[in-house]
């Protein structure tokens, strides 16, 4: 549920804390590896179904067996030119593959196929917001490329599944624009947003489909040089990403204060350590001998197929933020937090079309509702809350027939029966009683119940009535309208001189 | 009985036709020559006698018979055949049976041809006299102390030694060409893309195509059209239709314009080579031809070009063999590492070894813009180079090789003699144009001579008239190599 993170609470944690104090400049950039949900395989037919036994989902193609040859799968270079037009890419005029040659057993040719000094797109800008303000990450490239299959490693020997080889994978580049694991985190999240926003991949980061490694480095501030960077690799969450970034940030503060040297190297985040560990150095790094890949033949981008794609693309979360602002009135919070989810923004809509209070939804939505969600851990899509039910409610809310506190155990009881919430509130009783002949034995037997409060308000303690009115929503169970309840005591306790 | 084992499969579909004789006949005729005479030749990797005549029962009866019905053919051992032993002739692939069937192969049965086995190559296809098989040389059938041209070598003696009815060979940079020169038969490299490459274990990838080796011109078409066509399954075969060839070629050549590359008559070329080229284009002249000299000015540097780009290729191609998946794995493997070290060096022989060594270097970092890159931008200048020729002619004429058929043995440890018997076939892989040999003529020790026809891309139909003309007014392809 990440619509619950995005907004940024600017706060001095450990990493920051360190690179103020010693005036370091963090500098990061961020490589996101996104499978793309294609029906089949990147070069071959196979299925890209996640989860099926090992070894089920593989042909000679994605086993690298000799004599095969790729084919490209038109849907994936779709999704990829999707993803580069949301990032706003300038996407290559010519598409072409290159090999990249490294030898491991998850790799069944020995080479992956991808794309090298010709990404699909190049260029492109992503827009974080700290706090109250905007700041622009920079796109380097968007590329396509196959996926590997999986090593388990056993006692003495390691097996292989190919189930993964020949998924389609994109890989995302920024420049190294971030310069605090927190701008990094909303990055990803902003990240995840837009590409769930045009449905493109399932960015679940424990399935695998999103996966992120960080290059980070630190320099004196003001310095223009870059610090010798080093590469984090195993990060599996978003916040797995912050907190190696952030010890990452720190460890390499401590050394330059102690006087020692980064060595560039590629580290693995150990997620239950909660440090970075060498896995190589530079002198160790692969000579990749990227050539251009002969099996498959260079074309140009149709314009046509460009356009078909452009059409396919929905309203952003950054446009849409700014038309809520602008059309609802909501404010930069609201706003922000309804859009990182497409479905919640979808939601929101559909509320604001039935009813005419769009922050009154907001505030449901963005309280009552996502707490419930959240202590529940169910999605939007998945919440048993109709939206012309919570628009129902509030209507109830504004007409009088129910208090404002008891709109909040309705919520929960429409969510639990799905139920109309007219139907629920007639059933149930919960109407507002503000009919004074009902309220009067209450109020009067409140005022016997609690002389000591009722004689307080008497001698000018104006806050002693509130706690009259509370004590009457107690006995009405929050029915009775506290306006009316009020009123009603005040007239009672002026004539009992 | 006819020796039905010498004839063509043209000859052999008419008797088929007429019912003179059966599926069978054949299958027993080439099984009795294989018999006699693969001692001496060892032409092939893989033959299985019972499962041959096993295919030949299963042949299906019916009254809908495809164009190859009946017709046994034998294949490159680096061709997959499912279920069947594919091995390059190399130790790596040792036990190596492909589970699916190359598409060349799929088209083969589909028009009821009989597979028969496959034929012994250069590993991998590295190599210009079939001596780096692991399974050892095959012999010329005109002479068995020599080299039977390479790396389709044992096609090409398989046919010429009339072992074989026809064959498929493949050609990167005249693999089909060379051995079918220096054996006396008909071998034709088709266009870059028109036969699908699907299945064929690849050695450089934008060099490969898969081609027939034969008897006669005629076979050549009719085993060419067999196999051409678009492949889905292969992005770089291209969708263009194919030409009804036999009709092609019988048509007269008068006319025809035809370039003499003079960059291909080099100094301290073969006499008798030369000699025989020359009378060749005379015969062409006077059939009506055109012949004029030309220049193609890029050919000194095809083989170095050659031997960057196809190494590089073949380096990434060969990568995948590494006792993971498939075929030899070393025993008493310590690690990973030691698993790839041990398999490749037990696996992989000399020459494989030397190209994947030379490709690798090609392609690293600090180098690759000097070599790879470099012969890429001369690639491009030696494919201009036969543009401009074939804006004025409509086919070239060349030797196939500098000589005839050398002895076993003679150029094996001199890798850079090796790789000059290549020096005229190798610039048609580069440009991506087709290309045929056909006998021309014997040298005075009775060793074939070939003649080698250029075309313009997908104008297979050019050569292979150029090709059937002068076949059908000369008698070089009915002489008959005598194995002892």
């Amino acid at each position: 549920m990440t619509f619950l993170y995005v907004i940024a609470r600017p706060r001095l944690v450990g990493a920051e804390a360190i690179s103020k104090s010693m005036s370091y400049e963090i500098v990061i950039g961020l490589e996101v590896h996104l499978q793309l949900n294609t029906k089949s395989k990147v070069f071959c037919g196979c299925s890209t179904n996640f989860g099926s036994a090992p070894n089920t989902q593989t042909c000679p193609v994605c086993l690298g067996f000799p004599g095969s040859l790729p084919v490209l799968n038109r849907q994936a270079l779709e999704l990829g030119a999707k993803v580069a037009i949301a990032l706003n890419c300038q996407i290559a005029k010519e598409i072409r593959f290159d090999r990249k040659n490294y030898f491991y057993p998850d790799l069944p040719k020995d080479y992956q196929i991808s794309q090298f000094d010709q990404p699909l797109a190049q260029r492109g800008i992503l827009n974080i917001i700290t706090g109250e303000s905007e700041k622009k990450i920079k796109i380097r490239r968007v590329h396509l490329e196959e996926d590997t299959g999986k090593l388990f490693h056993q006692k003495d020997h390691s097996l292989i599944d190919f189930n993964r080889s020949g998924m389609p994978l994109l890989e995302i580049v920024s420049e190294p624009d971030m310069n605090s694991p927190e701008e990094a985190y909303l990055y990803l999240t902003a990240l995840k947003s837009i590409l769930e926003y045009i449905d493109v991949s399932d960015c679940n980061m424990e399935e695998g489909s999103l996966r992120c490694d960080a290059n980070i480095s630190i320099r004196k501030k003001g310095d223009n040089a870059l610090g010798t960077k080093t590469e984090i690799k195993n990060m599996n969450s978003f916040k797995g990403v912050k907190l190696a970034l952030e010890y990452e940030s720190k460890r390499q503060a401590e050394l330059l204060e102690g006087g020692k040297k980064i060595i560039q190297e590629t580290r693995l985040y150990n997620t239950e350590k909660c440090v970075t560990e060498p896995m190589r150095s530079k002198e160790e790094a692969h000579d990749y001998r990227y050539f251009p890949e002969p099996d498959l033949v260079p074309f140009d981008f149709e314009e046509s197929f460009l356009e078909k794609i452009h059409k396919g693309i929905p309203e952003l979360p950054e446009p849409k933020r700014n038309r809520f602002i602008k059309d609802y009135r909501l404010s930069n919070y609201d706003s922000a937090v309804i859009v990182s989810d497409k479905d919640t923004a979808d939601y929101f809509e559909k509320c604001a079309g039935l009813y005419g209070n769009p922050k009154a939804i907001a505030n449901w939505l963005t309280g009552d509702v996502f707490a419930y969600m959240k202590e529940n851990n169910v999605l939007i899509k998945d919440l048993n809350l109709k939206p012309e039910h919570l628009s129902d409610m509030l209507k109830m809310i504004d007409s009088g027939v129910i208090t404002g506190k008891i709109a909040k155990t309705l919520l929960i009881e429409i969510i639990a029966t799905g139920a109309d919430p007219r139907r629920l509130v007639k059933e149930k009783g919960l109407e507002q009683i503000s009919d004074v002949s009902l309220l009067e034995a209450t109020t009067s037997q409140v005022i016997r119940e609690n002389p000591k409060s009722a004689e307080d308000f008497k001698n000018g303690k104006e806050n002693a009535i509130m706690f009259l009115v509370g004590k009457v929503m107690q006995q009405t169970k929050g029915r009775a309208d506290p306006n009316k309840v009020n009123e009603m005591l005040r007239e009672k306790l002026k004539g009992v001189k | 009985m006819m020796e039905l084992n010498t004839l063509t499969a043209h000859n052999l579909t008419e008797l088929l036709k007429k019912g003179d004789i059966s599926p069978l006949d054949i299958c027993n005729s080439i099984i009795n020559r294989i018999e006699k005479t693969e001692k001496s030749l060892a032409a092939l990797a893989h033959f299985d006698k019972e499962k041959a005549l096993e295919r030949c029962g299963n042949l299906s009866k019916t009254a809908e018979k495809g164009e190859l019905w009946g017709i046994p053919i034998f294949i490159k051992d680096n061709i997959c055949v499912k279920d069947e032993l594919t091995t390059c002739s190399s130790k790596i692939l040792k036990g190596f049976k492909p589970p699916y069937n190359a598409t060349v192969i799929d088209k083969l049965t589909g028009l009821d041809a009989i597979l028969m086995g496959k034929t012994n190559m250069d590993e991998f296809a590295f190599g210009s006299s079939t001596e780096t098989s692991c399974y050892g040389p095959t012999r010329n059938p005109w002479d068995l102390e020599r080299i039977p041209g390479g790396s389709s070598g044992g096609s090409a003696a398989a046919v010429a030694g009339d072992e074989a009815i026809f064959a498929l060979g493949s050609d990167t940079g005249g693999s089909i060409r060379q051995p079918a020169g220096v054996c006396g038969v008909v071998g034709l490299k088709p266009t870059y893309g028109r036969v699908s490459r699907y299945g064929l274990i690849a050695f450089a990838s934008s060099l490969d195509q898969i081609g027939p080796i034969t008897k006669d011109v005629e076979d050549a078409a009719i085993l060419l059209k067999a196999i051409s066509g678009h492949d889905e399954m292969d992005s770089t075969s291209a969708d263009i239709p194919v030409s009804d060839y036999l009709a092609g070629m019988k048509k007269s050549i008068k006319g025809l314009k035809i370039g003499v590359p003079k960059e291909y008559f080099i100094e301290g070329m073969d006499k008798e080579v030369k000699n025989s080229i020359k009378a060749a284009i005379e015969k062409l002249e006077k059939l009506g031809a055109v012949c004029e000299d030309t220049s193609l000015p890029h050919t000194e540097y095809a083989v170095s070009v050659y031997y960057l780009v196809a190494t590089a290729e073949a380096s990434s191609n060969l990568a995948r063999f590494d006792g993971v998946q498939y075929g030899l794995r070393a025993d008493n493997i310590k690690s990973m590492m030691d698993m790839y070290k041990k398999t490749r060096k037990e696996g992989f022989g000399d020459e494989a070894k030397r190209r994947i060594i030379l490709g690798t270097f090609a392609l690293s970092s600090g180098y690759y813009d000097a070599y790879y890159s470099k012969a890429l931008k001369v690639r491009t200048l030696i494919k201009t180079d036969f543009d401009k020729a074939f804006q004025k002619f409509d086919a070239i004429v060349t030797p196939t090789s500098p000589t005839a058929a050398f002895k076993i043995g003679e150029k094996i440890s001199d890798p850079l003699t090796m790789y000059l018997s290549d020096i005229f076939t190798i610039s048609a892989n580069l440009a991506g144009i087709p290309g045929i040999s056909i006998p021309c003529g014997f040298t005075k020790n009775n060793l074939p001579i070939g003649l080698q026809i250029l075309g313009k891309p997908f104008d297979e139909e050019t050569i292979l008239r150029i090709a059937y003309n002068y076949e059908q007014n000369t008698d070089w392809h009915k002489r008959k190599p005598d194995i002892k």
